[in-house]
């Protein structure tokens, strides 16, 4: 079973860090999983993005291109960018709260979350990032609560404490 | 004791090598292997090393030139124009018999190039760019936890036969994060007596250097290197042969390009297409009787590399005409897919590429 | 009875020493010599030679030493005293190394105030190849690739590198001496040990350029060529300190 999940945004939007969580939740739970950044002239501009392949056997390519298992999008661009890829059956979470157009597609699971506006109620637009983890915990078994609580722990846990509850928040603000 | 990490391959590599003993580096920015200067940046003065951002990739090399002639583990890393630029003092380091070792994360080219993978650096690696009769080491891992281990087992071989060692990844390893199972370790660090550290109150005085005039006595330091190439060549080679009896075709790639063949053997088996990885994880010495004894039932040889085709040079050395050989390849920093390899491996098969 | 009343400085080796007839780098060799054992840091010293003249240095300096790559000493230099502060390290480079190949490492070297002492020999030509232009040669000066004599419209005003270096803010202690007759061969030697006590004392990066001569190279005899350093280079190049941090 190998599952493939991209993430995409803008840069500032905290893309990369999502997708380390994630990446971090299967490492915990004992999958082999890769992180693959976009690199060069996009992160300068206006996109980042990452892939994340979770698999219980020996991951090959890092890449992620076509049959998207799950699509996390903040923006319009990553839309545009990735929702075709998206496998039939797959899930695509979207920030509603800042893409603009209504998704199409009616052979995948599409789920809007109003990201950004729950994250500012919330305390801080920033954390609009963790809002999104929301749709997997709705719509995949790929991990619960307390696997992002631990992982979460694990990224900040040395340099950002106070950061975890507020992120925790957001995530359950979202579900 | 160890512990499990998700690190991004550049800084695993870093990591290894402060694990490694390793107490200098120097380097210049470029992408895509900026993290390791950074990471070092933070890192080196905590565990008693030194860090220098130098002026250039020259000034670089030849500052490993120096804190190596005084004995210390050092280390430098770039990336293709960049490791172009060091070739001169790749030399003057072997010409030296000095110990270091060299990361390259290899990107688009010739010229600028691009910043995207890229593999064409083979040559560059196993050839070396600059002057005179030598090999160094070459080390390709195809993933973070590999190339952990090969940089820890690449500061050992440097010392172990006074000669730089190069970590070749492409630009993708250097990017990707995977889970790194980072095991206790502690250098065994050998006497160097030969280091110029300014100690000559307790011994002879010592001399580094590349110059002899004299060309009986040249020809003679030549030939000893070449004596300590022998044993590289008889003790050192590391390949992962994964072509069993019956496969029709053996697959051959190195670093990351050798995991999107083996997504292709995959969907090559779903076609009824038995084929198998080879993976040279030392580029030199290059495992060439793996090539000489493949079981017959392997009818082709497909070669992939993101170049236009220079490993496949040494597989050709390798096989000595014995299967035909075939190639399939990406350039400029355009990465293959899996699929791709697989139409190409299917068309091989049936006798039409 | 007789007493010794001069020996060579046991900061040289024995080996015969590779340098033309009328030659100064013998002279410069000695006095680097000597003010390390005056200083008693010879056992703890690091020379780091040259491409150039200069490039057997490793041979005549009785302490370790290391042959750098052309120019690139000062990067030499670098990685080699960071990694043994304690150490006394030192180059030696002629003006084609230093000032043509090797500007971008005597300069970043300069900018880093790494601490190290150079000993720059400016003689103002390419000896080892056989006398052509370097940096440093005088302007209308002949050489073997200035036929013509230096021409400043394709060629430039012949490079300072003592005044070019002492405006780096890292930079310790930068003199310049010449090497034409005895007493000022005496105000070189101070000015050496200036040096290398600085870098004992920590204080960053120290140069001493030292006006040469290079007689093959002019094609005249060695007594004319001392001439030269003094009639020729010393007004174009004047002696002084250019930067003293004391």
């Amino acid at each position: 079973m190998t599952t493939k999940i991209i993430f995409s945004g803008f840069g500032g939007q905290g893309i990369l860090t999502l997708g380390q969580i994630v990446a971090t939740i299967a490492m915990k739970k004992g999958h082999h999983v890769t992180w693959m950044p976009s690199y060069g002239a996009e992160m300068r501009g206006g996109t980042a993005n990452c892939a994340v392949v979770i698999s219980d056997k020996l991951i090959g390519s890092p890449l992620v291109d076509t049959n998207i298992d799950a699509l996390c999008a903040m923006n319009d661009a990553s839309v545009t960018k990735f929702l075709s890829k998206v496998k039939p059956g797959g899930n695509a979470f979207i920030n509603s709260s800042i893409v603009t157009e209504s998704p199409k597609r009616d052979d995948i699971t599409i789920r809007e979350i109003d990201a950004t506006n729950i994250a500012t109620k919330v305390g801080n637009p920033k954390v609009a990032n963790m809002v999104m983890l929301s749709g997997f915990l709705k719509d995949t078994d790929l991990f619960t609560m307390e696997d992002i609580e631990g992982a979460l722990h694990d990224t900040f846990g040395q340099k950002y404490p106070k950061l975890i509850p507020l992120n925790i928040e957001a995530i359950k603000a979202g579900a | 004791m160890s512990k499990k990490v998700l690190m991004k391959g550049n800084e695993a590599m870093c990591l290894a090598a402060i694990m490694a003993g390793c107490k200098a580096y120097f380097g210049y920015p470029i992408t895509p292997q900026n993290e390791i200067p950074e990471y070092m940046s933070q890192h080196m003065e905590e565990s008693g090393g030194v860090f220098i951002q130098a002026e250039s990739e020259i000034a670089a090399i030849n500052m490993v030139y120096g804190a190596a002639a005084g004995g210390v583990r050092a280390m430098t890393s770039s990336s293709s124009p960049g490791i172009a630029l060091k070739q001169e003092g790749i030399s003057y380091l072997v010409g030296s018999d000095l110990p270091c070792v060299i990361v390259s994360v290899s990107r688009g080219g010739p010229g600028l190039g691009g910043i995207l993978p890229s593999q064409a650096d083979y040559f560059q690696s196993t050839r070396g760019g600059g002057n005179g009769d030598y090999y160094i080491p070459v080390y390709a891992p195809s993933s973070v936890q590999e190339s952990v281990d090969l940089t820890i087992k690449s500061f050992e071989i440097a010392d172990k036969y006074r000669t730089p060692v190069m970590v070749l990844v492409d630009g993708l390893l250097g990017q990707m994060m995977e889970p790194v199972e980072i095991k206790d370790y502690k250098p065994t660090l050998i006497e160097k007596p030969w280091a110029t550290n300014g100690d000559s109150g307790r011994r002879k005085r010592n001399i580094v250097n590349s110059l002899s005039l004299n060309a009986e006595g040249l020809e003679e330091t030549n030939l000893r290197r070449f004596e300590k190439y022998k044993e590289i060549l008889k003790t050192e080679e590391m390949v992962e042969n994964h072509v069993k009896d019956g496969d029709e075709m053996a697959i051959v790639a190195y670093g990351t390009p050798s995991r999107i063949v083996l997504n292709a053997i995959d969907i090559l088996a779903e076609q009824g297409i038995k084929a198998g990885l080879i993976r040279p994880v030392t580029l030199w010495p290059f495992p060439y009787s793996t090539f000489a004894n493949l079981p017959s039932s392997v009818k082709n040889i497909l070669v992939c590399e993101l170049s236009m085709g220079q490993m496949i040079e040494d597989v050709r050395q390798g096989v000595q005409g014995k299967h035909p050989i075939h190639f399939y390849g990406r350039t400029g920093g355009v990465i293959f897919s899996p699929e791709e390899i697989a139409k190409k491996a299917a068309e091989v098969a049936k006798g039409g590429a | 009875m007789s007493k010794v009343v001069y020996e060579k400085s046991r900061g040289l080796t024995d080996v015969p020493m590779f340098y033309c007839p009328g030659c100064t780098h013998g002279i410069i060799h000695k006095l680097v010599a000597e003010t390390l054992v005056e200083l008693d840091v010879l056992e703890k010293t690091i020379a780091i030679a040259p491409v150039g003249c200069s490039v057997l240095a490793y041979e005549y300096f009785n302490c370790d030493c290391i042959q750098a790559s052309h120019g690139r000493a000062p990067a030499v230099a670098s990685g080699l005293k960071r990694t043994n502060p304690d150490k006394i390290v030192f180059t030696y480079q002629g003006d084609g190394d230093l000032a043509a190949i090797g500007t971008s490492e005597i300069v970043h070297s300069a900018h880093r105030g790494d601490n190290v002492t150079v000993i720059f020999v400016n003689n103002a030509i390419y000896g080892m190849t056989g006398g052509q232009m370097a940096p440093t040669t005088l302007t209308d000066m002949k050489t073997s690739t200035s036929p013509f004599g230096r021409g400043t419209a394709s060629s430039g005003i012949p490079i300072k590198v003592s005044e070019m270096l002492s405006q780096l803010p890292s930079v310790a202690y930068i003199e310049r001496v010449s090497t034409h007759d005895v007493a000022h061969v005496r105000a070189a030697k101070k000015a050496i040990k200036k040096a290398f006590t600085y870098q004992m004392e920590g204080r960053g990066f120290t140069m001493v350029e030292l006006l040469s001569s290079c007689n093959i190279g002019y094609g005249v005899s060695p007594v004319e060529s001392l001439s030269f350093i003094k009639d020729a280079m010393i007004p174009y190049y004047p002696l002084g300190i250019y930067k003293d941090v004391s």
